[in-house]
């Protein structure tokens, strides 16, 4: 690895991030192994997959579809939306506690190698989870993907476009938030309303049209709208606002998530990283000791 | 050649209203060993955090290896090491997994002098870690969690190391090994060395040069030696005769003592020549400038009048 002629910044910055891609997969590996991860696995996959098996016989009202098969790709959805903002916010937060993040900044270009690995740890976070749902829906649902090879493709550029426009706003909640609890408070409750009202758990006609209004503005009920076109027959269109498929207007608003948190999070988080120091560090130890002694 | 490594010039800092550094000046040369000595309060983590470029300053000028910290380009990281009071982080890792991954980021700034990383399994053995190499990081000791600490702070090879309280919670026996490591460290590799303790001894036995920080202000700069004689220049003799005890302060140590067999012969015993501790220069030169006192003897009912010039020291 020692070169003679001196490389540029942007070949020592790739460096950085090439470690960070390693860092990723063993963070993934760390992960798949620790008790506390596979139970959050097992408890909210496991549960929701028990769900769609209790159910496998409803058929949803006013079409030939059953409710496994109309509820799944909204789940698929909210699991990403979930993760993908959950995740990153809360790794952010906790991880400037412990010093992981100063750690990352002592080395250099450390903090690039550090939002890489995250990505990469959200990302394949999310397969055991969508693994736990598919699996068993492949058994329940008569024709889990009517499309065939091409239709999984788009579900894997789905699952890219959904965690691009949720991540930064994980890394924003995770950056802008001083302590893990209002991550879960402030950060995470609007998120839970929303994924509530989204129309992932019964068709969102059923709420009032202020609230069908402002959930059209987040990437959960769209993510879940374009799953559900791929994932379900033509027909079902009839059970969408407006009685149709409206693709242009969901990549849009996806489209819009992402790039606003792309620009956004960079300086979100150099912002964050550079207030961070080992006496910043210190102090939040003392004041977590506080809380929980 | 200019060997400095660090130039402080007119540091301040300001919290609030309150200057916590108000004009700190130093240096710090290559292969320099220098202690940050001070109360708590004094400024010392926050003139490291300055100069790790981990804090903003309010005013003065600081130079680290050529760069103003806060405007230092990324690569110029490599060239540094920091070892942090505490750190908790990485607890699902592997030892030596964790100092292999950190170790990566160092790869393309290595030179044929100075090769980066440096060896993963040589750092553990050099630590004392190799057999803990395969442990959770969760696992080890307050001890062993140190040493992992002053492994990573220097896997990067760095040129300058920073050093915040290195050894608290260290026993005697880590506390050794932790100084042969600085040791060789300065030795084999011309690591420039600053760092903080409370501990005077570890002070003492670790640094070219001591600097102390008391009152937002560098009031002394020197070796143990030297700032030993800079604050009060005297030996304390102690002796007994007759069944009395005696002590004097003597500015030079050898003629009272040779006086004072002179005088009373025989009837001298236990006599005890005391050079002033580092542990009383530092205490005085706090009061001094914390407190705004002059300096005094260490409390303990010991008094002296300095004027006589007899051996007639003071009965107690």
């Amino acid at each position: 690895m020692s070169a003679p002629t001196q490389p540029s910044p942007s070949d020592l910055r790739l460096h950085a991030v090439r470690v960070g891609l390693r860092r990723g997969w063993r963070l993934c590996l760390l992960s798949l192994r620790n008790p506390e991860d596979l139970v959050f696995y097992l408890l909210w996959g496991g549960g929701m997959a028990v769900y769609l098996i209790l159910n496998r016989n409803v058929v949803m009202e006013g079409t030939d579809l059953g409710l496994p098969a109309v509820a799944l790709p909204g789940i698929i959805a909210a699991v990403l939306v979930f993760g993908g903002i959950a995740g990153p916010a809360f790794s952010l937060v906790l991880e400037r506690e412990d010093g992981t993040l100063l750690r990352a900044k002592s080395a250099p270009y450390g903090m690039d190698g550090y939002v890489t690995a995250q990505v990469v740890y959200q990302v394949s976070g999310a397969l055991p989870m969508l693994a736990i749902l598919l699996v068993p829906s492949a058994f329940i649902i008569d024709d889990l993907m009517p499309r065939g090879p091409l239709g999984w493709l788009v579900v894997l550029g789905l699952l890219v476009l959904g965690f691009l426009a949720t991540m930064p706003i994980g890394m924003i909640i995770g950056s802008l938030a001083r302590k893990p609890t209002h991550v879960s408070t402030w950060g995470m409750l609007p998120v839970l309303g929303l994924t509530l009202f989204s129309g992932v758990f019964g068709p969102v006609t059923n709420h009032a049209g202020w609230v069908q209004g402002l959930v059209q503005g987040f990437p959960t009920y769209w993510l879940g709208h374009l799953m559900r076109w791929i994932f379900l027959p033509d027909a079902a269109k009839q059970i969408e606002l407006g009685g149709q498929w409206r693709l242009g207007p969901a990549l849009l608003v996806l489209a819009a998530w992402a790039v606003v948190g792309l620009v956004l999070v960079p300086r979100v988080l150099r912002r964050m990283a550079r207030r961070e120091s080992g006496s910043a560090v210190e102090a939040r130890m003392a004041e977590r000791m506080q809380r929980v002694g | 050649m200019d060997d400095a490594v660090i130039k402080v010039r007119d540091l301040r800092m300001r919290y609030g209203t309150k200057d916590v550094l108000d004009g700190v000046d130093f240096e710090v040369h290559r292969g320099e060993v220098i202690t940050l000595l001070g109360p708590n309060g004094a400024g010392k983590t926050t003139t490291i955090e300055i100069l790790e470029g981990f804090r903003e300053r309010s005013g003065g000028d600081v130079t680290v290896l050529g760069h103003d910290p806060l405007l230092a380009p990324e690569p110029w990281r490599a060239g540094i090491g920091i070892v942090l009071q505490s750190w908790r982080d990485h607890g699902l890792w592997k030892v030596r997994d964790l100092l292999r991954h950190l170790g990566e980021y160092y790869e393309p700034y290595g030179t044929p002098g100075r090769p980066r990383p440096r060896d993963v399994d040589e750092l553990l053995e050099a630590v004392g870690l190799a057999d803990a190499a395969g442990q959770r990081v969760s696992k080890l000791s307050g001890g062993q969690r140190r040493r992992l600490d002053v492994a990573i702070g220097i896997v990067g090879r760095p040129e300058l190391l920073f050093l915040d309280e290195p050894t608290a919670g260290f026993d005697p026996e880590a506390r050794r090994d932790f100084h042969d490591i600085v040791h060789a460290l300065v030795d084999r590799e011309d690591t420039t060395v600053v760092l903080t303790t409370h501990d005077l001894d570890e002070a003492e036995k670790l640094a070219d040069r001591i600097l102390v920080l008391a009152g937002g202000r560098i009031v002394a700069d020197g070796s143990a030696d030297a700032l030993a004689r800079q604050v009060q220049g005297k030996a304390q003799v102690t002796w007994s005769r007759g069944g009395e005890r005696y002590v004097h302060a003597a500015d030079d140590a050898t003629a009272f003592v040779r006086q004072l067999f002179a005088q009373y012969g025989d009837d001298v015993a236990d006599l005890e020549v005391r050079r002033t501790t580092l542990e009383d220069t530092y205490i005085s030169l706090v009061r001094k400038h914390e407190f705004g006192e002059e300096s005094r003897p260490e409390p303990g009912g010991r008094e002296d009048d300095l004027s006589r010039t007899s051996t007639e020291g003071v009965r107690r």
